[in-house]
């Protein structure tokens, strides 16, 4: 009784890890999945990363108990193709067709951090030593964080499928976790690419064509009206906050180049107001470090739990979307079979055939339920989870923030 | 008051839309003017200046006979003043006024953001420094307040203009009344600059300039747009307007001055007209063009000067670092709107999310996400005003008071290049006269002995208007430097406050949400 209880315990934490990523402060241990059956272990987490000119690589790091792999506890290296190529292998598994798929992490894009760093290199000759150095730990520090960031994108994935009672068992899985060889997972070739966007068209037409038909099942017509809408928004909601916490990033780097002239200020002036310059100048210079935490933050307990949930939201009405196809298989099915009857011809074929999608779709059905039902928990429990902690880490900076001020307003009215 | 308002035509006779406030060609226009009231006033018998130097003054042609014998009045008040050894510590002296703006950031303010609020032209003064009986800790006392206030739009279409009430609380002696109020327009605030720049700058006063002119401002505001935009223009420039009085008035020299009495003062003023050159900037332009020729000469300065030069590469140096701050600044307050933009988007989007999910408690916990979102975006509004009524405002006003620091040490040295032109003259005159006295022409002798009187009486006058400069040029530096101080101390820590105050908020809202997250269940 005592280890299910805490199996379970533990059961109940793997489902509810929600996208926390880069807390750097409460990055506590990784959820140790217990499987109630075999009472086998699978923890996976991403123990070490390295990022080259063009690409990331991975270290996966597995730890399990099951019986199927070679050892307790080994490594292997990964690169984002390969967790493309795993979940899309996920999604094409007509096995997997009741399921939400949880969804790829996106692409590590360094570009735009890459960038800067050249500017700023460009830049080097107009600028003061000061102001060079401290730019560049600026933007080192940004590069870092977006760093972290990827990392903590591609190991939820894993955590994700570990978690599922049925995907964690997935042969291609265990290959992605064990296999140290390399994958040789090619990018999409054009031919395959040029396929990708006729699929992506025709089955938009039939999103469309589907999500028109209105279902017999209340629960399954409620989730179709409810995800259409809700992933629209969060859609929304996403970009809302990317931007929002992109002006809060603006306003922090101000605060940096406010704080380099009053220095300068600090440095030169003839009167009284030289020290007091340079007490602001250092005032300022805190603040950017706080204003940039305060984006850094936003980001992480806002925008990436939306980002993250209109991938998943979208998981969500890809397995409507495959129910909805397999319903409309088994009409299908039905109206072949009428005909059979009909005209008394292959009948036998057309029953085995109607039955197999009949189970097909009751099968789907059911997990596509549960599915959802378990989505909607996680939903809930990784939203409760963030705006907690945003709400705290909000307090924390605005709290330090005040204090900050207010000692510099002491030391400033003091010397008067 | 109606017959002047036509401006007089300018050289090329351009039909001008009227307005007080529009920039045509004021370059070309203000030199015109130049030239030939410098030459008005040195062909005139009873020269009011008894400084050599002509005084640039644009407006003594502007505003009628009147002015003129002012101005005769004005220079023995000035000289008086100027030998009289104002010391710094004299009681007209004292701190007049403070620069203090109002301390509590009320949520009805006037927003730089566009669209989303609804301003009146007349909204409460948020930054007005003037309703401020502020002790300084080393309790100076007020004799003097001003302010400015209730912008009224007078007139329509392009003839119109706003019109601004200028207020004063005094217990000086010197004015009629011990509270007065008056209505003056854009045109008249620059008017009184020109006057006062023309009458002391060159003689080493650090004169404050007036506001800039604006004209897309303007001419939105005539048009009629009843947009925050242009309430927003009419606020600033109304601050900005404030403020300049205010330094004005802070000046012991030009407090004393008639004009600037008049201005407070007199229900009418005349109008001031030909304002296209009157612009602060116009004639700091002006001062600055002449600077220019002058610095073009290697001129030798003597001894004395290491101060003049230590204070000028200060000054330089500040001036620098000003713009450079004022530049920082005033993207902040850009990134400052944006951010307020943007986190109103984010909460009316955070709302329509909270309304689709199907969780009670969590769509609860969204739309009251959305309404701490719509808050905290009226925080970032106000501190976006913050950040430019008292920190780049007070960045910019400095930048343009430097220029006048500047202009004063530029006309230093005219005065001394003048002094050194007599003296050569002077020498030539001698030269010609000792050539006579081989020649032996009776008349023409008696003549260069009158003209070598003459030229010795410039080289001393020379002497001593470059000495009155420098000395009061050094006073001048001396009380500027110390309200300099002052002023940003004073601003600086007034917007740290307003800073604390947005922390304050923000910890109240957030407060306020943590338990309704923590609600989710």
């Amino acid at each position: 009784p005592g280890a299910s209880l805490a199996a379970a315990a533990m059961m109940q934490e793997g489902l509810d890890d929600g996208p926390d990523f880069l807390s750097e402060e409460d990055r506590g241990p990784r959820p140790v999945i217990v499987d109630l059956q075999t009472d086998a272990i699978l923890q996976v987490d991403i123990s070490d990363a390295l990022s080259e000119r063009d690409k990331v690589k991975f270290t996966v790091h597995t730890k399990s108990t099951l019986p199927n792999f070679k050892q307790d506890e080994f490594s292997v290296v990964r690169q984002h193709e390969e967790f493309v190529w795993l979940h899309d292998a996920f999604v094409e598994n007509e096995d997997y067709a009741g399921y939400v798929i949880p969804p790829a992490p996106p692409k590590p894009d360094f570009d735009a951090s890459r960038d800067k760093l050249q500017k700023l290199g460009e830049g080097e000759g107009s600028m003061t030593k000061e102001e060079f150095t401290k730019m560049k730990q600026e933007l080192e520090a940004e590069y870092l964080a977006i760093f972290k960031k990827t990392v903590a994108m591609h190991e939820v994935f894993l955590c994700r499928v570990a978690a599922h009672p049925v995907l964690r068992n997935d042969l291609n899985f265990h290959i992605f976790l064990e296999y140290n060889q390399d994958l040789s997972i090619r990018g999409k070739n054009k031919k395959e690419k040029l396929e990708d966007f006729f699929k992506n068209m025709v089955k938009t037409a039939d999103e469309v064509l589907v999500g028109g038909v209105k279902d017999v099942d209340d629960f399954f017509e409620h989730e179709k009206t409810f995800l259409l809408e809700y992933n629209n928004r969060i859609k929304d909601a996403a970009v809302k906050a990317d931007k929002l916490t992109k002006s809060h990033k603006n306003v922090a780097d101000d605060n940096s180049r406010i704080s380099s002239t009053l220095h300068t200020l600090g440095t030169q002036d003839s009167t009284d107001l030289c020290k007091f310059f340079l007490k602001v100048s250092e005032l300022f210079e805190k603040t950017r470090k706080i204003e940039a935490r305060v984006s850094a933050d936003e980001d992480l307990k806002l925008s990436d739990l939306l980002r993250y949930y209109l991938r998943e939201s979208q998981a969500g009405k890809d397995l409507l979307y495959r129910r909805a196809r397999s319903l409309v298989d088994y009409e299908n099915a039905n109206k072949l079979l009428d005909r059979s009857r009909a005209k008394n011809k292959d009948v036998l074929q057309a029953e085995t055939n109607q039955q197999l999608c009949c189970q097909k779709f009751e099968k789907l059905s059911e997990s596509a339920k549960q599915e959802l039902i378990d989505f909607k928990t996680r939903r809930v429990a990784a939203f409760r989870k963030n705006l907690v902690e945003l709400a705290e880490l909000e307090l924390k900076h605005s709290k330090g923030h005040l204090q900050l001020l207010q000692s510099c307003l002491v030391a400033l009215k003091g010397d008067n | 008051m109606a017959a002047e308002r036509e401006p007089p035509p300018f050289g090329d006779g351009d039909v001008e839309a009227e307005g007080d406030d529009l920039e045509f060609r004021e370059a070309e226009g203000g030199e015109d003017l130049f030239v030939s009231t410098t030459s008005t006033l040195e062909s005139s018998p009873s020269s009011p200046e008894p400084a050599s130097l002509p005084a640039e003054d644009i407006s003594v042609k502007s505003n009628g006979p009147k002015s003129d014998t002012l101005l005769d009045d004005d220079h023995e008040d000035l000289f008086a003043e100027a030998t009289d050894e104002v010391s710094l510590d004299s009681p007209e002296r004292e701190h007049i006024l403070s620069p203090e703006p109002t301390p509590p950031i009320t949520p009805v303010s006037p927003t730089l953001i566009a669209p989303r609020s609804e301003i009146k032209i007349s909204h409460p003064m948020m930054f007005d420094r003037s309703k401020e009986i502020e002790e300084e800790a080393n309790g100076d006392t007020f004799d003097i307040h001003v302010s400015v206030s209730d912008p009224e739009k007078v007139g329509d279409g392009m003839n119109a203009y706003m019109a601004y009430r200028v207020s004063t609380k005094t217990t000086l002696s010197m004015f009629n009344s011990k509270e007065f109020t008056v209505k003056r327009r854009f045109s008249d605030f620059l008017g009184l600059h020109s006057k006062l720049a023309a009458k002391y700058m060159h003689v080493g006063y650090i004169v404050p300039p007036a506001p800039e002119k604006s004209l897309v401002g303007m001419t939105k505001v005539k048009v009629g747009k009843e947009d925050p935009s242009s309430a927003d223009f009419v606020e600033k420039r109304r601050a900005s307007l404030e403020r300049y009085l205010q330094r004005t008035i802070k000046h012991p020299t030009l407090l004393q001055d008639p004009d600037l009495r008049q201005f407070l003062e007199s229900s009418e003023l005349p109008r001031a007209v030909n304002t296209q050159a009157l612009s602060g900037a116009g004639i700091l332009r002006m001062v600055n063009k002449a600077a220019d020729a002058v610095n073009k000469m290697t001129i030798k300065m003597n001894e004395s000067d290491a101060w003049f030069e230590e204070k000028q590469q200060q000054f330089e140096n500040l001036d620098q670092q000003l713009r450079k701050l004022h530049t920082s600044v005033d993207l902040l307050v850009c990134h400052r709107k944006e951010l307020s933009a943007n986190t109103a988007a984010f909460a009316k989007s955070a709302a329509m999310l909270g309304n689709s999910e199907d969780h009670t408690a969590l769509s609860r916990a969204l739309s009251q996400l959305a309404e701490v979102e719509e808050k905290i975006d009226q925080l970032h509004q106000e501190q976006a005003c913050a950040d430019f009524y008292l920190f780049a405002e007070l960045l910019s006003d400095y930048v343009r008071l430097i220029s006048s620091v500047k202009g004063v040490f530029d006309y230093r040295m005219k005065c001394w290049q003048k002094w050194q032109d007599a003296q050569a003259t002077l020498q030539k005159k001698r030269e010609a006269d000792a050539k006579l006295q081989y020649a032996n022409k009776p008349d023409k002798m008696q003549q260069a002995k009158e003209e070598i009187r003459e030229w010795e009486a410039r080289v001393q006058q020379g002497e001593r208007d470059f000495e009155q400069i420098s000395k009061t040029i050094r006073k001048e530096v001396g009380r500027f430097e110390k309200e300099r101080v002052k002023d940003f101390k004073t601003v600086i820590i007034k917007y740290l406050e307003s800073l604390v105050q947005t922390q304050q908020q923000l910890i109240k809202y957030w407060e306020a949400f943590l338990p309704e997250a923590k609600a989710i269940a």
